[in-house]
């Protein structure tokens, strides 16, 4: 039988899915065991016992100088800034996104300049936001928004544009004025595939935030991780990013479970 | 009387002439198939009475008066695909056309007035045969179902004319043959002007009172376009009809 035809039963596939995880888990504990057989005080990589051990003074041990649980404290801190530049990205990307994916006289005006401004690098453009916008929050929250917003908005923009245009003149032919074609036609078509639209913006929001807390910033996930850097404390880093990693999985699968909840004909109308 | 009056119109794209000195008079009650080859431009005539293009010479009248620039509520059409909304059930694809009507700001009905609409909008499905299916989602209906759903969402806001594009095309012959007995009773009790494009010849003839057949005289020829080459009455429209369609 030819290789793509074979398919893993039931059992087989969760093996399968199962086993690069495994793998990776074991050859890093080999690798660990073998490094602290040669130096018990290796930081390089820390045995699970350690990392534990880390994990326990950064997430249960009140901190002596502020008295916060430091990883809890953190993690609240980048989910904040997290939040809130998506939440303003996703407000501008939704407004801009529709009204230019409807209006042919915005999209000659925007079209261009959204591809062009969507072309800078976000990250160089930081040092102008700490000097614009100061070290506090701000500059953070609108790394993230400069740094998803424009994919989001074109993203939206060609969700307008491919729709069917059947549908339009559907709607012009039952009555419907360009407002009510926006609101009972467009809008509610879009939510769905904006949630899409911030699945695929959610990792490099990450990035942004990750980036502009390594830089300035007094907590927050991605200061810790470059704070503790310094010490090589690789007991601390490497759980703090395997919780980075399970806070951007289970806010995927939120996402997903809410566009399957709150939509329930977008599953079929996508694939008809 | 004539409800349409399409009068000496050319259609012609960047020097290719697609249509060519048409005139046609369509009488009010009446249904005309349009039929002809793939590419003789009888989606484009279909097009321009919707105003999704305008004819480059020549006008076309509605009632008298010159054809609205853009989409209007007195000219209702079926297409092939995607004529009703993916994302509202069938009974919200059919309360729409009156929610749009009466909502100009929201679009849509709460309360009493949502209930009033509810009872309307489930005449109208009881009507077309998709009562049980009023909580479904278009994408859980068959092609037939979607195309029943989409002419009673159309007559919903009742247009002065009806204009369906290859609507049964993408049917299997079963279907479609229920679907033309649907088609022709919504016909005859409503007493609307139906304006039908097909390339299904014997549909033209089941249905229409009235067959125009359109063609190229050379089809690799880019100047000539499509002419009218037959105009052929069928039948009249039978004038005791029962008029069993009442929406509000």
């Amino acid at each position: 039988m030819r290789i793509i035809n074979l398919h893993p039963g039931r059992r087989g596939a969760r093996l399968l899915a199962a086993a690069p995880f495994v793998t990776v888990v074991v050859l890093y504990l080999i690798a660990s065991a073998i490094r602290l057989a040669a130096n018990p005080d290796d930081r390089l990589l820390p045995s699970i016992g350690k990392m534990v051990a880390a994990v326990k003074l950064m997430a249960f041990t009140q901190d002596m100088a502020t008295g916060d649980y430091l990883m809890v404290s953190d993690t609240l801190a980048s989910l904040q800034r997290l939040g809130e530049g998506l939440a303003i990205a996703i407000s501008i990307a939704f407004v801009v996104g529709i009204a230019v994916g409807m209006v042919p006289y915005l999209r000659r005006m925007f079209v261009p300049f959204i591809a062009a401004f969507s072309m800078v690098p976000p990250l160089a453009i930081l040092p102008i936001l700490f000097i614009v916008a100061g070290i506090g929050e701000a500059a953070k929250v609108t790394l993230i928004v400069i740094g998803t917003a424009p994919y989001m908005i074109r993203d939206l923009f060609m969700r307008v544009e491919e729709m069917p245009k059947a549908q339009l003149i559907k709607a012009q032919t039952l009555g419907a004025s360009s407002w009510q074609i926006a609101l009972r036609v467009v809008v509610p078509q879009m939510l769905p595939r904006l949630i899409d639209s911030l699945r695929l913006s959610l990792g490099p929001a990450w990035i942004y935030l990750i980036s502009a807390e390594a830089i300035a910033a007094q907590d927050g996930l991605g200061y810790r991780i470059f704070l503790v850097r310094r010490y090589f404390a690789m007991d601390i880093i490497i759980p703090y990013v395997l919780w980075i990693t399970l806070l951007a999985f289970l806010f995927d699968i939120l996402l997903r479970l809410l566009q399957r909840i709150a939509f329930p004909w977008f599953a079929g109308a996508k694939s008809q | 009387m004539n409800v349409i009056e399409v009068k000496d119109v050319w259609q012609i794209y960047d020097n290719r002439i697609v249509l060519e000195r048409l005139n046609i008079n369509i009488a009010e009650g009446s249904f005309v198939s349009i039929v002809g080859p793939s590419g003789c431009g009888k989606t484009t005539l279909l097009r321009m009475l919707m105003s999704e293009e305008h004819a480059s010479r020549g006008s076309i009248l509605l009632d008298g008066k010159p054809l609205s620039r853009e989409p209007t509520v007195d000219r209702g059409v079926v297409f092939q695909r995607y004529s009703v909304f993916p994302h509202l059930t069938v009974l919200g694809n059919i309360l729409l056309p009156l929610e749009l009507r009466s909502s100009r700001v929201c679009g849509k009905f709460f309360g009493a007035r949502r209930r009033s609409a509810i009872e309307d909008a489930r005449t109208m499905l009881e009507h077309v045969g998709l009562r049980a299916a009023a909580p479904l989602y278009p994408a859980q209906l068959s092609g037939g179902m979607q195309q029943r759903l989409a002419l009673a969402q159309a007559l919903m806001a009742k247009p002065r004319v009806l204009l369906l594009d290859e609507p049964f095309s993408a049917l299997d012959p079963g279907t479609r043959a229920d679907i033309h007995v649907l088609t022709k009773r919504l016909w005859e009790e409503t007493k609307m002007t139906i304006v039908m494009v097909t390339h299904d010849i014997s549909e033209a003839f089941r249905l229409g009172t009235r067959v125009i057949v359109l063609e190229r005289p050379s089809p690799d020829e880019p100047g000539k376009g499509a002419r009218i080459t037959h105009d052929i009455p069928v039948r009249a429209r039978q004038t005791a009809t029962p008029d069993k369609l009442k929406i509000a």
